[in-house]
């Protein structure tokens, strides 16, 4: 049999496509820093953005989870706030070891996974409606435990592990991420697992007409998320060295907006790993430039929303606008 | 290029002297990136005139009716003209329906949980502005349209409670009323996009009675179509493409099945016919027992090693639900599927289950059930196989892709490129792929439901030398099917249901097309008994 020619021509469409985010992201640091000459491209400055916004890498690596597999995780901020304060309490006013507070904070997560699977696969609630509501459940039992305040005199130590250390200048959290991220990549792209929920999420009847236990891998997918954003909540905790039972649920939006963000980019048309640790960055060179030019907070929620909306767009524009599949 | 029947190229057909085609598509062409899907098409239409389009999938069919509904641009040098009067082409948004051209996709956009009444206003709904509706009015003036056409639906019906034929009837209503309100009196074109494929014989025929009247009132009416026996009864003319070229033009009662078959493939097609004898010593591959499941009642069956078994009835007759349980997609109520010395419940039955055991079902809902449209061929295909090319870094892409290329040769996959979109392929590819995807696991029983529909000639005999091989090697294979051409192609045997349980086997030399319409038509008297009774008890 011949075989048919495999010398595939450059397709600079699909090329542009994939890395478009990462170029706009290399030119709006190029535009700060040009803005910033002495502030904006320093080491310090690099350092710190890629440091502290590891938490947010991690929580949109909790969602691309479930998103793959056709599934909303509306609680992963929650769990996260609630891991976070979880460790407070336990450490700081308890006393507790971080060898037991930890692995308690990360127990208390899987949980919240398992209630919201309990109620999406046996009621057959959709998952925005459940997690949504979990995610708000959480979120009060964090205020109640707390007293709605902040709780600080984390152990130094996982201040230490976390940002305190440093490798080649930058702290621990961002190779936690990085590391986080390429274990997605892995599982995404080369285990059959990463192949069954992605035929979960694009064809629910044709996975299960595949032999897919189509209900154990959102199942899977949705513990997987709930126990990531716990582990963010490990290292938000870790970032700061105190809980406080608000910010995280900052953290949703961002995170929602580098998931989608990220579909466009690396791969297009999938949630994947690398194009969310792209989307991130983006987002946080343009926030703390932004910022680092005196501009006001609330540019910050400016700049997610618009960013998200432009970048699907503009990602939209490349594809002809057909509709994108994102389920 | 000339054909059996083919017109000569003014030859139209006028009613009266100098009458002006409905719609004069000249020298359509089109070109997507490097290839040329239309190339130089003349289509011609005349004023209450139903006319069929055919031709092989990817011969430019779809194409050339979405570039008249003026979704594309044509190429430069094409002009459109209808009644005479030249028009923007491609036509404007709103610029077809403003023309009274309407179009039915075989999805025939409606809405499943909205009333029958709410989806005949959809089209007024959409367009105009209107803050009081007045629903006693809108109720009237659909059971006007329905009266006129003889349709006995309610109204107040949710669409998704609607068999489908009752479903393509509503489409179709739906367009000619739109038509009505938008074109003169006697004027407009209706174009059905293949509507026939999922109704059962009765509806066809409805469907059919329904077009006659349209046209009765003046309208034209395109039907792009495969079913060569439905085109030479229904339309008046038809026109045939092939390779995005035309093919030719024809009166459709005087050009026979072999002519279309012609026009359609560019030479003779020798039919793919198996071999009926299979040695009567073959080893049973798979037994059913005492299957009950909705509309299958009490069916007991056996396949063996090497055959291909048909199965068929009416829509309704259960012959359908045999794949469906013994693959656990769709379990049973009771039964037992013995598996050479294995006995296994049905009811408990899991694809999983079913797969451990070398037993593979391919759905007829093709992007919906069988096969993921947004995902790649090569996705598609492995899936079964992945733990063939598990290495200890996981996944082997590279040997995924070589893998893939191969079956696409072998299964004659176009375009064979197994990056592509399985979505991107024509129906026959498709069906290529997801067959690949089975058969390459060898399976101990491959079951298929309505294998080819939609799929051209063409390929159908392409998925046909594919199955008959499997069979060789020793596949057992089932196929429930409405189509008994094909099943008289390829079987073995076929067991004809009626009203849930198997009431005729034809085997050898009895397996022709008209006997296995004959049976499935035919009336059973004990089994309408044994139901009468059944429900009297």
């Amino acid at each position: 049999m011949s075989r048919p020619a495999t010398g595939k021509p450059l397709n600079w469409a699909r090329l542009g496509e994939s890395y478009a985010l990462l170029v706009a992201m290399v030119v709006l640091f190029c535009i700060f820093g040009l803005a910033l000459p002495k502030t904006f491209p320093t080491w310090g400055n690099v350092s710190t953005m890629l440091g502290s916004q590891a938490v947010l890498v991690f929580l949109t690596l909790a969602l691309i989870v479930p998103l793959t597999s056709g599934d909303f995780d509306m609680s992963v901020a929650a769990v996260l706030t609630m891991a976070a304060m979880l460790i407070a309490i336990l450490n700081a006013r308890l006393g507790v070891s971080l060898f037991l507070a930890i692995p308690v904070a990360l127990v208390v997560g899987l949980l919240v996974g398992v209630v919201n699977a309990f109620f999406i696969l046996y009621f057959r609630i959709p998952s925005l409606i459940v997690t949504l509501g979990t995610g708000t459940f959480v979120n009060g039992i964090v205020l109640w435990i707390s007293n709605s305040a902040t709780i600080g005199g984390i152990d130094f130590a996982l201040v230490m592990w976390v940002v305190g250390t440093r490798l080649f200048g930058i702290p621990l959290a961002f190779y936690y991420a990085i590391g986080m991220a390429l274990l997605i990549w892995y599982v995404f792209g080369y285990t059959a697992a990463g192949r069954r929920l992605l035929f979960v999420g694009r064809g629910r009847e044709v996975a299960r007409l595949s032999g897919i236990p189509v209900d154990r891998v959102r199942a899977a997918a949705l513990l997987t998320s709930s126990f990531i954003a716990a582990l963010a909540g490990v290292l938000y905790a870790g970032t700061i060295g105190a809980a406080d039972p608000n910010s995280g649920n900052s953290f949703l939006l961002p995170a929602f907006a580098a998931a989608f963000l990220g579909a466009t980019a690396i791969t297009p048309g999938r949630f994947n790993p690398m194009g969310s640790v792209v989307a991130v960055y983006f987002i946080v060179i343009g926030i703390t430039g932004l910022t680092m030019l005196g501009i006001q907070s609330y540019v910050q929620n400016l700049f997610y929303g618009g960013a998200l909306v432009t970048a699907v767009a503009l990602s939209q524009l490349v594809r002809k606008r057909e509709p994108q599949d994102f389920n | 290029m000339s054909a059996a029947g083919a017109l000569p190229a003014d030859g139209l057909p006028r009613r009266v002297p100098g009458e002006a085609p409905a719609l004069y598509a000249r020298n359509v062409s089109k070109v997507f990136g490097t290839s040329r899907v239309l190339d130089g098409v003349d289509f011609a239409v005349m004023p209450a005139e139903v006319h069929g389009l055919l031709g092989a999938n990817g011969s430019g069919k779809s194409t050339l009716i979405k570039t008249i509904a003026g979704l594309h641009a044509p190429e430069p040098g094409a002009e459109l003209i209808l009644y005479g009067q030249g028009v923007p082409f491609p036509l404007p948004a709103g610029g077809a329906r403003a023309n009274g051209i309407s179009f039915v996709h075989q999805h025939l956009a409606l809405i499943p949980s909205l009333t029958v009444l709410e989806n005949m206003m959809l089209n007024d709904l959409a367009t105009a502005q209107n803050w009081r509706i007045n629903w006693a009015r809108a109720r009237n003036r659909v059971a006007e349209v329905f009266d006129r056409f003889d349709i006995a639906i309610d109204p107040q019906a949710r669409v998704a409670d609607l068999p489908q034929a009752d479903r393509a009837l509503i489409a179709i209503t739906r367009a000619f009323d739109e038509i009505e309100t938008h074109a003169p009196e006697g004027r407009g074109i209706l174009i059905l996009d293949e509507p026939t494929p999922f109704l059962p014989k009765a509806g066809v025929d409805q469907l059919f009675s329904l077009i006659r009247a349209v046209k009765a009132n003046g309208v034209s009416v395109i039907l792009v179509a495969h079913d060569i026996d439905e085109i030479r009864e229904i339309t008046d003319r038809a026109t045939i493409l092939r390779d995005g070229k035309l093919a030719g033009t024809v009166y459709s009662a005087e050009t026979d099945h072999a002519g279309f078959m012609e026009l359609i493939m560019g030479q003779k097609v020798s039919l793919f016919q198996a071999g009926k004898d299979l040695a009567p010593d073959r080893p049973v591959a798979a037994r059913v027992r005492g299957l009950v499941s909705k509309a299958a009642e009490d069916v007991t069956l056996e396949i063996r090693q090497g055959e291909i078994l048909g199965l068929t009835g009416l829509i309704g007759s259960g012959f359908d639900r045999v794949p469906e349980a013994i693959y656990g997609a769709d379990p049973a109520t009771a039964g037992q599927l013995v598996l050479g010395d294995e006995i296994l419940d049905l009811p408990g039955m899991t694809p999983g289950k079913a797969m451990a055991r070398g037993v593979a079902f391919l759905p007829a809902d093709r992007l919906g059930r069988a096969g993921a449209g947004s995902l790649s061929i090569a996705d598609n295909m492995s899936l079964p196989v992945l733990g063939k090319f598990r290495t200890m870094f996981g996944i082997d892409w590279a040997a995924i892709e070589r893998h893939c290329l191969e079956l696409g040769g072998i299964y004659d996959i176009r375009p064979n490129r197994p990056g592509l979109r399985l979505g991107a392929l024509s129906g026959g590819n498709a069906q290529k792929v997801l067959m690949a995807k089975w058969l390459q696991t060898r399976p101990r029983l491959l079951m298929l439901d309505e294998p080819t529909q939609g799929v051209d000639v063409g390929a159908r005999q392409r998925l046909f030398q594919a199955l008959d091989a499997a069979a060789r090697e020793g596949s057992a294979i089932l196929i429930a099917s409405t189509d008994p051409e094909q099943l008289a192609q390829l079987c073995h045997r076929v067991l004809v249901f009626s009203k849930g349980r198997i009431v005729s086997e034809l085997t050898g030399a009895r397996i022709t097309k008209e006997a296995i319409s004959h049976e499935t038509l035919a009336i059973h008297p004990g089994v309408a008994v044994d139901h009468i009774k059944e429900a009297a008890e």
